[in-house]
């Protein structure tokens, strides 16, 4: 019988744990900003943006940690970017199949799936260094605390800025919506309230 | 024409600042934007990087891949010419201009991940711009992005001599707050041209 305080000692749960809460990628690494702020505008774009972060990262780690003693060091870089675009190809071709709209104002923000620290990061830090099974228990917890992380911006974002929630109305007609929280300062001032209250929660301590 | 490449330039610096209307290169803002020195280092090894890459793959693009219909692989083709050419800047800068390398050599290798680099090259295509057009519009996105960074610096450095920030708020907090004010008057450029 494997009780709870044995699985606290696995390297599969510290992976999953330091991945959702102990090294959250946007609060205290603070990477992947520019796509945490440019799709959070709504609750849709949001989820699709996590979504397909999450199938990169998920697809990344396979088959970079499968490969990575065959990948010679010189050119691992190159090597991760090419993986990562590839797999960003097809996150653009099922969104513009399956969500055309959602494609459509999410625009150039999922090519630059590609240039998102997280993934180059995790691959670099994690991926390279352990094996499979660590490797995808790492990208699902980083893909997740990244998607939940964009949605709750988002839900603040979409419920003040348009009065709805993933296009249902919330809001009663009489309520005055904040435009501004909708475009790019809104964007700056919720994620810098979402740090600031994250970072005091968890106490991290700013070089 | 000349009205045309002007209206496109005004609007990639002013109204649709690639740093505070697309919230783009934000990784970079949140780590270089201590001193106005490396800010504006960053600033200029940007400018060169932007401009430079969406040259090459203008004709890349229009004239290889649109003709083979192989449009589908651009992300791939875009992003290994832009660490190649970042590679090969860094290689020709140490061999003939060491005193640039030294400027700004430590911030090659961390452009090949700046956003900005791609999201212009992207923004080509998308918008089916033409060669000249693309150039102009490299350039100006290119000079938002350094008059960004180098306005949240100086605004930081003064920052740290007189402000009493709460603990959480230090570092990644406070740079953003900075930005969402200056992003809010630079709204105020938004009706000056529209493309």
């Amino acid at each position: 019988m494997v009780t709870f305080t044995e699985i606290k000692k696995t390297k599969s749960y510290q992976t999953v744990l330091d991945g959702i809460w102990r090294d959250h990628p946007i609060s205290s690494m603070v990477l992947g900003i520019c796509s945490a702020l440019a799709v959070s505008n709504t609750v849709a774009n949001a989820i699709a943006m996590g979504a397909g972060v999450t199938f990169v990262l998920l697809a990344t780690s396979l088959l970079i940690s499968g490969l990575r003693n065959i990948i010679p060091r010189r050119v691992r870089m190159i090597t991760y970017m090419i993986v990562i675009a590839s797999f960003v190809i097809v996150v653009d071709r099922v969104l513009k199949a399956y969500f055309p709209e959602i494609s459509e104002s999410i625009g150039p923000y999922v090519g630059l799936i590609i240039t998102n620290c997280i993934i180059m990061g995790r691959a670099e830090a994690f991926y390279s260094q352990n094996n499979v099974l660590h490797s995808v228990l790492d990208s699902v917890a980083n893909g997740f605390s990244y998607t939940y992380t964009l949605v709750a911006i988002a839900i603040v974002r979409e419920i003040l800025g348009f009065g709805t929630l993933l296009g249902f109305q919330v809001m009663p007609d009489s309520f005055p919506k904040w435009v501004v929280i909708s475009m790019a300062p809104g964007a700056f001032f919720v994620v810098s309230l979402f740090i600031w209250i994250t970072r005091t929660l968890a106490k991290v301590e700013s070089d | 024409m000349a009205i045309n490449l002007l209206m496109i330039f005004i609007a990639a610096v002013l109204t649709q600042n690639i740093a505070f209307t697309y919230l783009l290169g934000m990784c970079p803002f949140i780590s270089l934007s201590k001193s106005l020195r490396t800010a504006s280092g960053m600033g200029f090894a940007v400018i060169f990087v932007v401009t430079l890459t969406a040259l090459i793959n203008w004709p890349i693009y229009n004239y290889i891949l649109v003709p083979l219909h192989s449009e589908l692989i651009y992300y791939i083709v875009f992003i290994i010419v832009i660490a190649g050419t970042v590679q090969l800047v860094e290689m020709i800068m140490e061999k003939f201009f060491p005193v640039l390398q030294a400027a700004f050599g430590i911030f090659l290798p961390l452009i090949t991940v700046n956003c900005t680099v791609l999201a212009v090259s992207l923004f080509m295509v998308i918008r089916s711009y033409n060669y000249l057009q693309t150039v102009v519009f490299a350039f100006g996105a290119s000079i938002g992005w350094i008059i960004a960074i180098v306005i949240v610096a100086a605004i930081n450095e003064k920052l740290a001599l007189v402000g009493d920030i709460p603990r959480g708020m230090k570092g990644p907090g406070i740079i953003m707050t900075i930005a969402g004010i200056l992003s809010l008057a630079f709204l105020g450029f938004a009706g000056m041209v529209t493309v």
